[in-house]
């Protein structure tokens, strides 16, 4: 490339002004990030404040949110969101493994029809399921007590099964001839899976169990509805979206922030670990 | 015509309907008396496990299935009584009927009734396999056999049970229970909450129909709806694309400085930055006080983000844009270092500037591969229940309605079900969400799968 001293006058204002541009669109997309993670150090209380930038800096709301349990059990909270996270991502990680496994490689007279209906199933609501499956856990009695907790996992992991399509395109794109050569040798399908495909799988299996591990951290919907007023078996999401309710917003904004934070900076690294696979997930599911 | 070849593939050896026809009469028999074929081909063993599983559905429906299939034509009629005790001289409540676990029950009732079919086509199809071996003088395998060839040729059941199970229970046994509550009277209205009936068809028409205040609500919030839809996908797609494209340019220097900070709002959970999103647009919010900290307001004034009905649809598209851009650009950003560069040269060998390579190479390649994902993304976003519920809350809502003037159709449902109770309602709004979404995916596939030569960038 030449370097940006030789350019001729005008191509050097349209080069700079074009970095201009991004760096404002950078702006734009980092200044609530920013926001938050100044509010969380913010000394004053309230949600508003008449500064952008906080007039005085403290350590307090981070330790608010674990040692004031007046409102709020923070560490409860992560406690409940870590157990149903790692529950259902060993539950979820093994069904849609299994469903992508089945559907790529595995012929049967069923499969078009599954695949039918799970892409039905997807153009409802999932709202609409997750309402009656309220009632049904409500009927059973599990919205109160520890069952509570095991009904979040069924419901996160139950109807995992369905999400089988970026993990489906992977197994896609892994070379049939190595089944085939496995068995002429004798091998049974059971064995190409567990012997062939599942080592050569590693990174889709990764990418399941971190998406699904880090789903828990960002729901908040689903655990709000189960849990209603059992605060303790909030997961981090209820709670945080509780402490922006008008009579507790005064005393719990900058905490939200702190908390903000902290559940960001492990969904965040786990994102931007698995980054690579989703993308190529799904343009190989666009392929496929 | 792939999907032709694989029928005629699997096609099945041993159907039911030629065990009917064809079968002898012990294979008739299994159809009846599960497992028959199975014992007298001398599978044991398989053919214990049919008749115990027959044994078990008869079982439960004579001991509570009948019962349960007899209440769902009525739903109950039973109210709670008080009934005057002489011995303790006090009037004691006796539980009525309670319509909502009568129709869950009568649900799960029906389910076990399917089972008990498949089985039975399953017993039929068993049988006659058994004695088409034996015609063919083949032998008969094992129960060992038949285990193993569950890890071989029938490894699909093996793998698929526990998953389709976990489906079938967590979202369509739920589904097909809030599906029949579209046809009943189950709502807060006429307090019907503890007993109610089957209407038929009344909440669809009152949902249709414009007489009503409902169907006043339902036709502009479909309207919306569609609307949001629409304008969110492309806008996404649009920008997306753009800043890709924009990043990508050869002229652009630490271009993965650029990329990782929109990625990086990414990585953070949806509902913390919406929630936040909420809070700086407030009337006293973040924005507002920049806004009149640097003199472009007033110091009373405000800018009324979520109070004004087309301040708030603009502003939840914005939202959305800032929520949905960084996504699209890195799916762009890995699909267009996939176009084929000689298409660029041979463009630029013919004089072709930059305008017309995007218009007739760029946007054309990405349509072709990212159609499929367009058409998931717009139902995503018929379903995006974050973006709005989490922003605007439906807001700003006129008083004689109870969606509000960003509320979509999910959200809707939210506050008809959770916040209202009217779950009739709620449930024909779901049922008319799918039908949307069925209509408009038909259409596009339709559309797409005629336009589309499927070698075109090959």
């Amino acid at each position: 490339m030449i370097k940006f001293s030789k350019y001729p006058f005008k191509k050097k204002v349209i080069v700079a002004a074009a970095h201009v541009l991004l760096a404002a669109l950078s702006v734009i997309w980092l200044v609530p990030i920013l926001w938050v993670i100044l509010t969380s150090f913010r000394g004053t209380k309230g949600s508003y404040s008449s500064t952008f930038f906080p007039t005085s800096y403290t350590f307090d709301n981070y330790v608010k949110l674990f040692t004031d349990f007046s409102v709020f059990h923070f560490p409860k909270m992560l406690f409940n969101t870590f157990l149903v996270a790692t529950a259902s991502c060993l539950i979820s990680t093994f069904f849609v493994i299994a469903v992508a496994y089945t559907l790529s490689r595995l012929r049967f007279s069923a499969r078009k029809p599954l695949m039918n209906a799970a892409m039905i199933i997807h153009l409802f609501p999932g709202f609409m399921s997750m309402i009656a499956v309220y009632y049904i856990v409500k009927m059973i009695g599990w919205t109160a007590g520890p069952m509570l907790l095991v009904a979040m996992i069924a419901v996160y992991a139950g109807g995992a099964g369905c999400g089988y399509h970026i993990a489906k395109g992977f197994f896609d794109t892994v070379s049939t001839s190595l089944d085939e050569a496995a068995k002429l040798d004798g091998a049974s399908n059971w064995q190409v899976l567990t012997k062939i495909i599942m080592p050569l799988s590693k990174p889709v299996v990764v990418y399941t169990l971190l998406t699904s591990f880090a789903g828990p951290f960002k729901d908040f919907m689903l655990a709000k509805v189960l849990c209603g007023t059992h605060r303790d078996y909030y997961t981090v999401a209820v709670g945080l979206y509780q402490m922006l309710e008008v009579e507790y917003i005064d005393q719990w904004f900058c905490s939200f922030a702190a908390g903000a934070v902290i559940i960001s900076i492990p969904v965040g690294a786990l994102f931007l670990a698995t980054q690579k696979y989703y993308v190529e997930g799904v343009s190989g599911a666009v392929k496929g | 015509m792939k999907t032709r070849k694989s029928k005629k593939e699997f096609e099945n050896k041993y159907p039911a309907a030629d065990a009917l026809k064809k079968g002898s009469m012990l294979t008739r028999l299994s159809a009846l008396v599960f497992g028959t074929g199975c014992l007298a081909g001398g599978q044991i063993i398989k053919g214990l496990i049919f008749l115990a599983a027959e044994a078990a559905i008869i079982f439960y429906m004579i001991q509570t299935g009948l019962h349960n299939l007899g209440m769902l034509v009525t739903l109950g009629e039973l109210e709670q009584q008080k009934v005057w005790n002489e011995s303790r001289s006090v009037y004691e409540y006796v539980d009525g009927d309670r319509s909502q676990l009568i129709l869950l029950f009568g649900i799960i009732t029906l389910a076990v009734v399917v089972l008990l079919i498949l089985l039975a086509r399953s017993s039929l199809r068993q049988a006659y396999k058994i004695e088409c071996l034996k015609k063919e003088g083949r032998r008969i395998p094992s129960f060992k056999e038949e285990l193993q060839e569950l890890f071989n040729g029938n490894l699909h059941l093996t793998l698929l049970s526990l998953p389709v199970l976990g489906v079938l229970v967590f979202t369509i046994l739920p589904l097909v229970f809030m599906i029949s509550m579209a046809f009943t009277s189950y709502s807060v209205e006429n307090s019907k909450l503890v007993l109610f009936d089957w209407v038929g068809l009344e909440n669809f028409k009152r949902v249709i129909g414009l007489g009503g205040s409902l169907g006043k609500t339902f036709w502009p919030v479909l309207g919306w709806t569609l609307i949001w839809a629409l304008v969110a996908t492309f806008s996404n797609y649009f920008f997306g694309l753009i800043l890709a494209l924009f990043i990508n340019w050869k002229e652009i220097r630490a271009k993965k400085m650029w990329r990782f900070f929109f990625v990086l709002t990414v990585a953070i959970p949806h509902f913390v930055t919406l929630l936040i999103m909420r809070t700086m647009l407030q009337p006293e919010g973040a924005v507002n006080i920049m806004l009149r900290n640097m003199g472009i307001l007033g110091a009373k004034e405000s800018l009324p983000f979520f109070t004004n009905a087309t301040w708030a649809r603009v502003t939840v598209i914005l939202i959305n844009i800032w929520v949905g851009v960084p996504y699209m650009l890195l799916q762009v950003t890995g699909i267009l270092q996939n176009i084929p560069q000689e298409l660029y040269e041979a463009a630029r060998v013919d004089g072709a500037g930059p305008i017309v390579t995007f218009r007739k190479i760029t946007l054309p390649y990405m349509m072709f591969i990212m159609m499929p994902y367009l058409i998931t993304t717009f139902t995503g976003n018929v379903n995006n229940f974050n973006v709005i519920f989490l922003t605007s809350q439906g807001l700003p809502r006129s008083v004689d309605s109870t969606a509000g003037k960003t509320d979509l159709l999910v959200t809707w449902l939210y506050k008809l079900t959770i916040e209202n109770q009217y779950y009739n309602v709620g449930a024909v709004i779901g049922i008319m969400t799918f039908v949307t979404l069925a209509v408009v995916s038909l259409i596009t596939f339709k559309f797409s799968a005629s336009n589309r030569n499927e070698e075109a960038f090959r």
